[in-house]
């Protein structure tokens, strides 16, 4: 009963931050509601027992995704009200494709095809059971190549989004550090042989 | 109790508000990668959700990669975009024109 009425409140709050992503005027608003769009999403696998890809929802989701979202978002001078312009005009079929997905996902549903009975509840867990032992003897076994392309994805990913938004600003000073590195003794002090000077 | 039907229904809903997102905010390139970022979060519900119901691990691992897919993702867009503000000072669809399509 508890888990039904904390899902129910956090069903709500998701379909509210979703509305509250497409409809704020302010991106920083969107990318906020989009914060606590992750967040309760992640409350709602727990609640199912997918404890580790929650945990991983909120780390990389709303830890590093959504605070590059905000960072860009706050970087870049964007002006909104050119963009909301024509807002309403396609509005309508904005609704109305959302109407015509949720029709055809409820007809494919309840038309009972998937082999599924959709009314049931899970299976309860026994008391040992780790969703995150599970999770990695999968990933570490049956799933090990997958993985190993997915490391090699991230980072294709980072090398690219350095390579797009590195630039050479003229007269911008930076360091030459092979220059640093290979610099003698004698390109930076000469000493000076001379007589001592008498005092008077 | 929770049934899937449950978690199927407010995927559905959470994809159909994203998809509606996109027609709303279809002038906004920032705007647009966040319903993409909704759209993958409906999808993954329904990955967990089948995954618990079904009692096989393996729809968990798949929301592991498209985490992974979607992060790779949205750096490579942001970082599109923050170039594109460079050049064109507009993130603007509509001043996307430079392929003429």
């Amino acid at each position: 009963m508890l888990v039904q009425i904390l899902f129910w409140a956090f069903a709500a709050v998701l379909v509210g931050s979703a509305l509250g992503v497409i409809l704020t005027r302010n991106p920083v608003h969107s990318a906020l509601s989009l914060v606590l769009c992750f967040v309760t999403s992640a409350a709602i696998w727990l609640l199912i027992e997918a404890e580790f890809l929650a945990v991983v929802l909120v780390l990389v989701y709303v830890g590093a995704v959504m605070v590059l979202f905000l960072f860009v978002v706050m970087m870049l001078d964007i002006n909104t009200e050119e963009l909301r312009s024509g807002f309403t005009r396609y509005a309508w079929l904005g609704w109305l494709t959302a109407g015509v997905v949720i029709a055809e996902i409820v007809g494919v549903v309840m038309a009972r095809s998937l082999g599924v009975d959709v009314t049931k509840g899970a299976e309860p867990l026994p008391a040992d059971y780790s969703n995150t032992t599970e999770l990695g003897a999968a990933l570490f076994t049956q799933y090990a190549y997958p993985f190993e392309l997915a490391a090699v994805l991230l980072l294709v990913a980072i090398v690219a989004a350095i390579a797009l938004t590195m630039r050479k600003r003229p007269g911008h000073k930076v360091q030459d550090v092979a220059k640093q590195v290979a610099v003698r003794p004698q390109d930076r002090i000469r000493i000076v042989k001379m007589d001592p000077e008498k005092g008077a | 109790m929770i049934t899937l039907g449950h978690l199927l229904a407010l995927s559905a809903v959470l994809f159909a508000i994203a998809v509606a997102g996109v027609f709303l905010n279809r002038k906004n390139v920032i705007l647009l990668l966040m319903c993409v970022e909704l759209l993958l979060l409906a999808a993954n519900f329904n990955f967990v959700a089948f995954s618990r119901y079904l009692g096989d691990i393996s729809g968990q691992v798949f929301v592991f990669f498209v985490l992974t897919v979607a992060a790779a993702e949205s750096a490579i867009g942001l970082a599109i975009l923050v170039v594109l503000f460079r050049e064109r000072r507009s993130i603007n669809v509509e001043d996307l024109n430079t392929l003429k399509g």
